[in-house]
């Protein structure tokens, strides 16, 4: 199936040079990181994680998305679901792949990274956060190849598939949980030390995981001759508001736990991100930013008067999007490292070098999802089956 | 000469455990436990840190970072370009408010918000460094040290994130070329590994004290907190200490006698 994605068009190939010219940029940037050290980075000793660590989290929650299609169509027989739910396992795929590459970029000693498997640590969480991400992505391979292959040959999955497709449910919690683990367990960061992360990481990742599908979808529908169909798209987007909703709840939560209690440790990193600290606010306007998108995303997304004009609800999915890529890609990590252990701040932003490296990666990413999206949609051209009924 | 196959392998795996174990030593010098090995043992060893701030002036913590950064090899990174973004450092000092973050009181004699404190490892009985560490490059040994073998660290800044005192440092760039003396007694680290003050195996191995407690005038007490005996113990149990953040439950092994009736004249 995967010479389908040598026979293209135009359009396919301009994206594939496109991508590929910035995967190779990422790389020469990171060969520059890699010679030079992290140094490179804006990352400090106060600030020890940065871009690469918080692109890596949001990015876990994309690919947990996946369940929010596999669940409807596989437990609930919801089959509107049938067209999209390949674009989920695949999104997941691409997803995990930079999550891995995320983590690789991020390492001070990248060549010992197998160190983690010589010296299985069970009572560290990154043992675990490396062993689920590798089980989930060998699943969604599996299970989208699979599927997809049985669709080529016009015949059901192999029954072999089944148990893998409900097993990939609580495995796709599992990725999201652990690493909300990451940060959870940890004293003395009191942002991050809170029973709500692993539910708050899911809620976000249940919001902007289906967003992005929405978006995906639509630009899939404008360039190739693939259609997802009005209905399904409107139920994902039922999917978005519901967990959008429960996102922003779980984030006032958060602020009122912090504000009420009075507690200093719990107020200084919201404190820092929303209004600045001693006149250090870097952060301030991207924060603000999140907030704005996530409350005009919400109006939107609610009344579905509005919901249901896709026009709306594409935009509604792009305001989603950037709001949480801001609160989770960025605001999460950062604001746990700042104030400092010491009270004090030192603020970081991410080098040119460490952005390139970024959008590199983001990069082979939508090249492996470009390349899987145009199997299974050259598969199912071939069958005329490429358009949904609903 | 000669010699046939099984001399060599003889050869090869005397020199082979040789190199392993010399450059364990090196590292580690003491017994290595990884797991968690908690609380005090009712015999054996559980090493402290006693300091008292009172018989200390900026004079002496000059003194004593630089006898602990000169032998351990840490470079000095802090001139470069006016930037602390990529310090490396064991020990130092900040202000009352800062290490003592939870007891900040506003009516502290101003003696005492003015002093400075010496801030290193704690020592932690419960490390979460050690708990989050993906490797095991950093441990607790059998005695309470918390050491690393910089060899195994991948660099991931886990206990960077996880240590609640900010007493890890990561090497963002090589430091070799930051070096001012290299001590040729003492490994120097690689770019991208995380160290930390280690209450010095390698001098405790040869019947010394760490750098820092020999250059303190005996205002660095180190000792045993196992045995009710020691040094340690008797100042321990004469006097007022603090810790650097009990609440959060790591348990630190330094303790800060800060006095109090001194600073209110």
């Amino acid at each position: 199936m995967l010479d389908k994605a040598l026979h293209g068009g135009k359009t396919y190939w301009t994206l594939i040079i496109v991508l590929a010219s910035i995967a190779g940029a990422g790389t020469l940037a990171y060969l520059y990181q890699f010679n030079n050290g992290l140094g490179v980075t804006g990352m400090s000793r106060d600030v020890s994680w940065g871009f690469y660590i918080s692109q890596f989290t949001f990015l876990v929650g994309v690919a947990a998305s996946a369940v929010m299609l596999v669940i409807p169509y596989y437990l609930h027989d919801y089959k509107k679901f049938g067209k999209i739910v390949i674009l989920g396992e695949f999104l997941a795929v691409a997803s995990v792949t930079m999550c891995m590459l995320f983590i690789f970029v991020d390492m001070g000693q990248p060549m010992r990274i197998l160190n983690v498997i010589l010296h299985p640590t069970p009572n560290s969480i990154l043992f675990w956060d490396a062993t689920v991400l590798n089980g989930y992505l060998f699943l969604n391979i599996v299970i989208g190849w699979t599927t997809l292959h049985a669709e080529k040959k016009q015949a059901p999955p192999p029954s072999w598939v089944k148990p893998l497709i409900y097993l990939s449910i609580p495995w796709a919690v599992s990725i999201h949980t652990v690493t909300a683990f990451l940060y959870a367990g940890i004293p003395g960061r009191h942002f991050w030390l809170t029973a709500i992360m692993a539910a708050r990481f899911l809620a976000s990742a249940f919001a902007g995981g289906p967003a992005l599908l929405i978006i995906l979808a639509l630009i899939l529908r404008k360039y190739t001759k693939f259609d997802p169909g009005r209905e399904p798209i409107q139920a994902v987007g039922k999917i978005v508001t519901y967990a959008m909703c429960a996102n922003v709840f779980f984030i006032l939560l958060e602020v009122f736990t912090a504000f009420y209690s009075n507690i200093p440790g719990h107020m200084h990193s919201f404190e820092y991100l929303f209004v600045g600290i001693e006149g250090h606010g870097k952060l301030v306007p991207l924060m603000w930013i999140s907030v704005i998108f996530a409350v005009i995303s919400l109006i939107m997304l609610i009344p579905p008067k509005i919901r249901n004009k896709e026009s709306n609800l594409i935009k509604a999915c792009v305001l989603v999007f950037i709001s949480l890529w801001i609160d989770k890609g960025f605001g999460l990590v950062i604001g746990g490292f700042v104030p400092n252990h010491f009270g004090t701040v030192t603020e970081y932003w991410p080098t040119l070098i460490e952005t390139v490296i970024t959008l590199g990666v983001w990069a082979i990413g939508f090249l492996t999802l470009t390349i899987l999206y145009k199997v299974a949609i050259s598969v199912r051209e071939e069958l005329g089956t490429v358009k949904s009924e609903y | 000469m000669s010699i046939n196959r099984r001399k060599f392998l003889k050869i090869a795996g005397l020199t082979g455990l040789g190199l392993s174990l010399s450059a364990r030593d090196f590292i580690l010098m003491s017994p290595a436990e990884a797991s968690g090995g908690h609380s005090l043992p009712s015999s054996g060893e559980r090493l402290g840190m006693a300091i008292d701030v009172r018989k200390l002036t900026d004079a002496d913590y000059a003194r004593i970072a630089d006898a602990c950064h000169t032998v351990h090899n840490v470079p000095t990174l802090i001139p470069e370009k006016n930037n602390v973004k990529n310090e490396v450092k064991w020990i130092w000092t900040d202000t009352y408010n800062h290490t003592f973050p939870e007891q900040i009181n506003d009516y502290h004699p101003e003696a005492l918000r003015n002093k400075t404190f010496p801030l290193l490892c704690n020592h932690c009985d419960k490390p979460p460094c050690v708990r989050v560490c993906p490797t095991k490059a950093t441990f607790r040994a059998k005695n309470g040290m918390i050491v690393q073998d910089p060899h195994r660290c991948i660099g991931c800044r886990f206990c960077m994130a996880g240590c609640p005192y900010g007493s890890r440092s990561f090497n963002w760039v090589d430091p070799r070329p930051y070096i001012p003396k290299r001590n040729p007694d003492f490994p120097t680290r690689t770019i991208g590994v995380v160290e930390k003050c280690t209450f010095c195996p390698e001098r405790l191995a040869r019947g010394q004290q760490p750098a820092c407690v020999e250059v303190s005038n005996g205002a660095m007490i180190f000792g045993n907190l196992a045995d009710s005996h020691s040094e340690i113990r008797n100042i321990l149990s004469t006097h007022f200490t603090l810790r650097r953040k009990p609440t959060l439950g790591t348990m630190p092994s330094v303790f800060y006698i800060i006095g109090g009736e001194d600073y209110a004249g």
